[in-house]
């Protein structure tokens, strides 16, 4: 009996966070559009419902009832799987992102994390390199130039700046001694980790910006060069599938560099679930704060960024943290 | 149902696909393709290592082998290979009666060396110095790290440098050409 209450407790979890995350989701779109409207000083979306709340919903049914199509030079069956790569490694990753602390519900202790895995950390990174085999997948299989060039870039992009955030990573794995998140958020009860890590949030935030292809390291599907890249021959709801799958992703950073620095679910006098909810937010809006304000890097200087300086500097981060814990 | 037999069923199907996808590996005349169902033999392999209670092990299979490693395998499929692996470019070497021979022979003992494991070496229900409890007990990750940074430190620091030289080797041919 028990084994059942926990199989149901499971997948109740799991609807609670995969709703939300979808609800964040769709929201977020019109959330962006109506943030880098003010900061290009005009509207943004107000023609669907009240201040363009119903733009999601007019987004979302656009998208099913488009013709879906196929290209000839496509590869058919990589065609169709990309987008749902994609999507699933980026609803997955939020399995072992803990919300909150445990509540008491029906007599049972609830945790309030869908997985607490003991190496948690290493699976978001797991989960990360497979959402961008989606993306790669999704260029090379178009049949089309620009497509493949993005693929490529993606592909290179990827593989440089993975290797930076692991390392980034590192400092506050140190100082908690712990891969499992629970442990890195409870760890940061008494001082948030940014103010022991400052310059590693820092470069955690770029990093992260060129892990999910946001401006300015948007290289994949860069409109003004390559016509969108490795997403121009999909539509319908394929498209949707990339795009839900970039904010999903975009959310699941956000929530795990609030975990990493900003002290996870902790917070006083409100519950745990809206602290996390709140820090977040913040470091959505200044994800879409960077995306107004920079322009686009160009790519080889993208490149030389990532192993020239974010490299080395998050090497050092770990040397000197290291250093610092062994001292003390 | 019970955990044991749920896991054995688990346990059956991974094996199956491990299989199937290597051997569709092997065969698919698309290099792209065959990198992909190496990927999903990866990723079969790690929920075998699961299985087992490895799970730093399964993980860093994960990132390691089907992300990092057969990501650059893509790239350089898709640098080299543009024209999505033109299948009239690929000749067949025909078969050769030394060459049937060799792959048979290779099978024989293939076979040969199965059934002794089976018959004559139990390679299950033996416990070794970390069985599950024990790991779970401490915690994976620790565990694996204890041992990488303790018993097998030697080890460990010779690959770490063996890896060091293949980048050096790897810069200096790159700038030979210059």
């Amino acid at each position: 009996m028990e084994l059942y209450y926990y199989i149901l407790e499971v997948v109740i979890k799991n609807l609670v966070v995969i709703s939300i995350l979808m609800l964040f989701v769709a929201y977020l779109t019109l959330a962006e559009r109506k943030f880098l409207g003010y900061l290009q000083v005009r509207l943004g979306p107000n023609r669907v419902g009240t201040w363009g709340l119903l733009q999601p919903i007019a987004d979302g049914i656009k998208s099913f009832v488009k013709e879906d199509i196929i290209p000839i030079n496509a590869d058919k069956p990589v065609y169709v799987i990309a987008p749902m790569i994609s999507f699933v490694a980026a609803l997955s990753m939020f399995a072992v992102i803990p919300f909150g602390d445990s509540v008491t519900l029906f007599g049972r202790e609830i945790k309030l994390v869908i997985a607490d895995v003991d190496i948690g950390i290493l699976y978001i990174f797991a989960m990360g390199t497979l959402g961008e085999y989606g993306i790669v997948l999704g260029g090379w299989s178009s049949g089309n130039k620009y497509a493949i060039l993005g693929a490529l870039r993606a592909a290179a992009q990827m593989i440089s700046y993975e290797v930076a955030l692991g390392l980034i990573v590192i400092g506050t794995i140190i100082l908690s001694g712990s891969l499992r998140l629970t442990e890195i958020v409870e760890a940061q009860r008494d001082v948030w980790f940014i103010v022991y890590q400052p310059f590693a949030f820092l470069l955690y935030i770029v990093a992260a910006l060129a892990e999910i292809n946001r401006t300015p390291f948007d290289m994949p599907e860069s409109e003004s060069e390559l016509a969108c890249g490795f997403n121009i021959e999909y539509s319908s709801m394929k498209f949707a599938l990339f795009m839900i799958a970039e904010y999903a992703h975009l959310v699941t950073v956000a929530a795990l560099t609030t975990t990493l620095f900003l002290g996870g679910w902790l917070g006083p006098v409100l519950p745990g679930p809206v602290w996390f909810i709140l820090k977040t937010l913040l470091i959505i809006f200044i994800f879409i704060w960077i995306r107004g304000t920079y322009p686009r890097m160009r790519y080889d200087h993208i490149m030389k960024f990532g192993w020239k300086f974010l490299f080395p500097a998050a090497l050092a981060n770990v040397v000197i943290t290291a250093f610092i814990v062994a001292l003390r | 149902m019970d955990a044991i037999g749920f896991k054995f069923i688990l346990f059956m199907i991974t094996a199956l696909v491990v299989i199937v996808s290597s051997v569709l590996m092997a065969t698919r005349k698309n290099p792209i393709h065959s990198a992909l169902w190496m990927i999903v033999t990866f990723f079969a392999m790690a929920v075998i290592y699961l299985l087992l209670n490895a799970q730093f092990i399964a993980v860093a299979q994960v990132m390691v082998y089907a992300g990092a490693i057969m990501m650059l395998i893509l790239f350089v499929i898709m640098m080299v290979n543009m024209d999505k692996g033109d299948e009239k470019k690929t000749t067949k070497a025909p078969w050769s009666f030394g060459k049937k021979m060799a792959a048979a022979l290779l099978m024989v003992i293939l076979l040969v060396e199965l059934l002794f494991g089976a018959l004559f070496y139990r390679m299950t229900a033996r416990v070794g110095d970390y069985p599950a409890d024990a790991v779970a007990a401490v915690g994976n990750a620790k565990t694996v790290g204890a041992l990488l940074y303790g018993q097998y430190l030697f080890p460990f620091e010779v690959a770490s440098i063996l890896l060091l030289i293949g980048i050096v080797g790897a810069v200096v041919i790159a700038k030979r050409n210059k």
